[in-house]
């Protein structure tokens, strides 16, 4: 059973972002008194969202509790690696039980497969274990930045995070049963489920080239530690490059199929209209004419160091923020100080992998007045952000380039 | 699984101590159908959440969606009052 605290006020909230960004601006009493929201979300998310604490997580911007859907303030995506208890969490559904180790059991098979069988957390431990760092990124991440808005969970730039997992490989977990050729899918279910019986559960499934890939893995550490309990405890499904709904938490089910899934959260959910983005990685038993289940995550950067309208001195003055993509590695990340004419390169730090956040940061000479710092990364495949909005109606992708105006006296 | 009523109840008793951060909703017609449909499966945040942009046909069509794609079990009376409500108090 979910329980919350509400303890945590503003003083706990400001004390955690100095915690996390020692040497970065401090917040001024006025951010820090209201709840760290994104401009240009819908005016409506003011009055509901707060700052709090689920057990085991420091203060989270509250979009709704039930089911808990918690985005990160800027000031958690400082880092490359983002801690536990600052990391994001999304539900769609609200019966959300605590899973218990002992009785806990992942069920593999389906009609794609030759065997079936079923594994406690510990058959998952005595597999070979690796590890990947990689960005869990909602697929609406941005989605209250939409021009029209768009119905959803009206997230700002924190429904991200970016951690060191370590797991089986799905595809070690899907040899003991053994595959048949058909197999075009691998299904996956997990412990959550509806308040309603005739809410559909949410199931989900990845074409079998990625379930085959050998970073897709049935996780049960999330850098260093147990997953939390609100990330997936026990283990959940990594699919590194691809957005998170793909990403099944308290993962009991795992099931080898040999025709499309057909289920409410494959199609109309989570899909994209097709031709509009410049993604790579295709899902083609899923694709129909009007559109296509999202995949992999596009090129994008955010700037983490200021928040837009941010008061700094005049002269030397580091932005700094991340950048990612899905799963090509990021080869340059540019800034521009005049909107967009002219462009420098960015300095690029700790390369934690080609699924990681990739900092960056970038030394501005600060004039009195207004200052603009514009950013755009470019991937190895020569992918780069958008200057306009490609307008979608679930609100995804949205990847463009920020332009912040900083106050110097 | 619950059953839809069972749902309400066990929120309001069997969490007593994982009290969801009340959401005030603006008083008007049909709310109290709001509050007895829509907060069965989710809290009432997602509607200020949700505004204000939606117009008439847009919460309609939010309605209907909770009715066809999730399966809330709402009566076509309720319904009606709630897509009155939802634009009327959230709409644009």
């Amino acid at each position: 059973m979910i329980t919350r605290r509400h303890l945590l006020g503003t003083a706990g909230a400001s004390a955690a972002f100095a915690t996390s960004g020692l040497s970065l601006p401090k917040f001024s009493e006025a951010e820090a008194a209201g709840v760290p929201l994104t401009p240009g979300i819908p005016a409506g998310v003011q009055s509901i969202a707060a700052m709090e604490a689920l057990p085991g997580k420091k203060p989270l911007i509250r979009l709704a509790d039930r089911p808990p859907n918690y985005e990160a303030p800027l000031e958690y995506l400082r880092t490359p690696i983002t801690p536990n208890d600052e990391f994001f969490v999304r539900y769609h559904l609200s019966d959300i039980p605590e899973v218990d180790v002992k009785t806990y059991r992942i069920k593999v098979g389906g009609d794609g497969a030759n065997g079936q069988a079923e594994l406690t957390l510990d058959d998952l431990k005595k597999m070979p274990a690796f590890e990947v760092v990689a960005v869990n990124q909602c697929s609406g991440n941005r989605r209250g930045l939409s021009k029209p808005h768009v119905p959803g969970v009206e997230w700002g730039y924190g429904a991200m995070g970016c951690a060191r997992w370590k797991g089986a490989r799905l595809k070690d977990v899907l040899d003991k049963i053994g595959l048949k050729k058909e197999t075009i899918e691998i299904e996956f279910g997990g412990a959550d489920g509806p308040a309603v019986d005739t809410t559909p559960d949410f199931v989900k499934s990845i074409p079998i080239w990625k379930a085959l890939d050998e970073s897709t893995l049935v996780a049960y550490e999330m850098n260093g530690q147990p997953l939390p309990h609100f990330n997936g405890f026990p283990a959940r499904v990594v699919v590194p490059g691809w957005t998170g709904t793909y990403w099944m938490k308290h993962v009991n089910a795992i099931t080898a199929l040999t025709k499309p899934l057909t289920a409410f959260w494959m199609n109309p959910a989570y899909r994209i209209p097709r031709g509009k983005f410049p993604v790579v990685a295709r899902f083609t038993s899923q694709e129909y004419a009007p559109n296509t289940p999202i995949t992999e995550m596009v090129i994008n950067s955010l700037i983490t160091s200021h928040r837009d309208g941010a008061k700094i001195k005049t002269g030397k003055v580091t932005v700094s923020g991340i950048a990612w993509d899905g799963g090509y590695g990021i080869r340059m990340v540019e800034v521009s100080t005049d909107s967009g004419k002219t462009w420098s390169t960015a300095k690029l730090g700790e390369d934690l992998g080609r699924f990681a956040f990739r900092p960056w940061s970038f030394e501005l000479s600060a004039k009195r007045g207004k200052n603009t710092v514009m950013v755009n990364a470019t991937n190895k495949i020569g992918q780069a952000q958008v200057a306009a909005l490609i307008f979608n109606g679930a609100g995804y992708h949205n990847n463009v380039m920020q332009n912040i105006t900083l106050n110097a006296a | 699984m619950r059953a839809f009523a069972i749902a309400i109840v066990a929120a309001l008793i069997v969490l007593p101590a994982a009290a969801e951060a009340p959401i005030q909703l603006k008083k008007g017609e049909g709310l109290d159908k709001v509050e007895g449909n829509c907060a069965a499966c989710h809290t009432l945040a997602y509607i200020p959440m949700n505004s204000p942009y939606l117009d008439a046909k847009g919460w309609e069509a939010e309605v209907n969606k909770m009715i066809k794609a999730y399966g809330a079990p709402i009566d076509e009376a309720d319904a009606k009052a709630i897509k009155e409500y939802l634009s009327k108090n959230y709409g644009i």
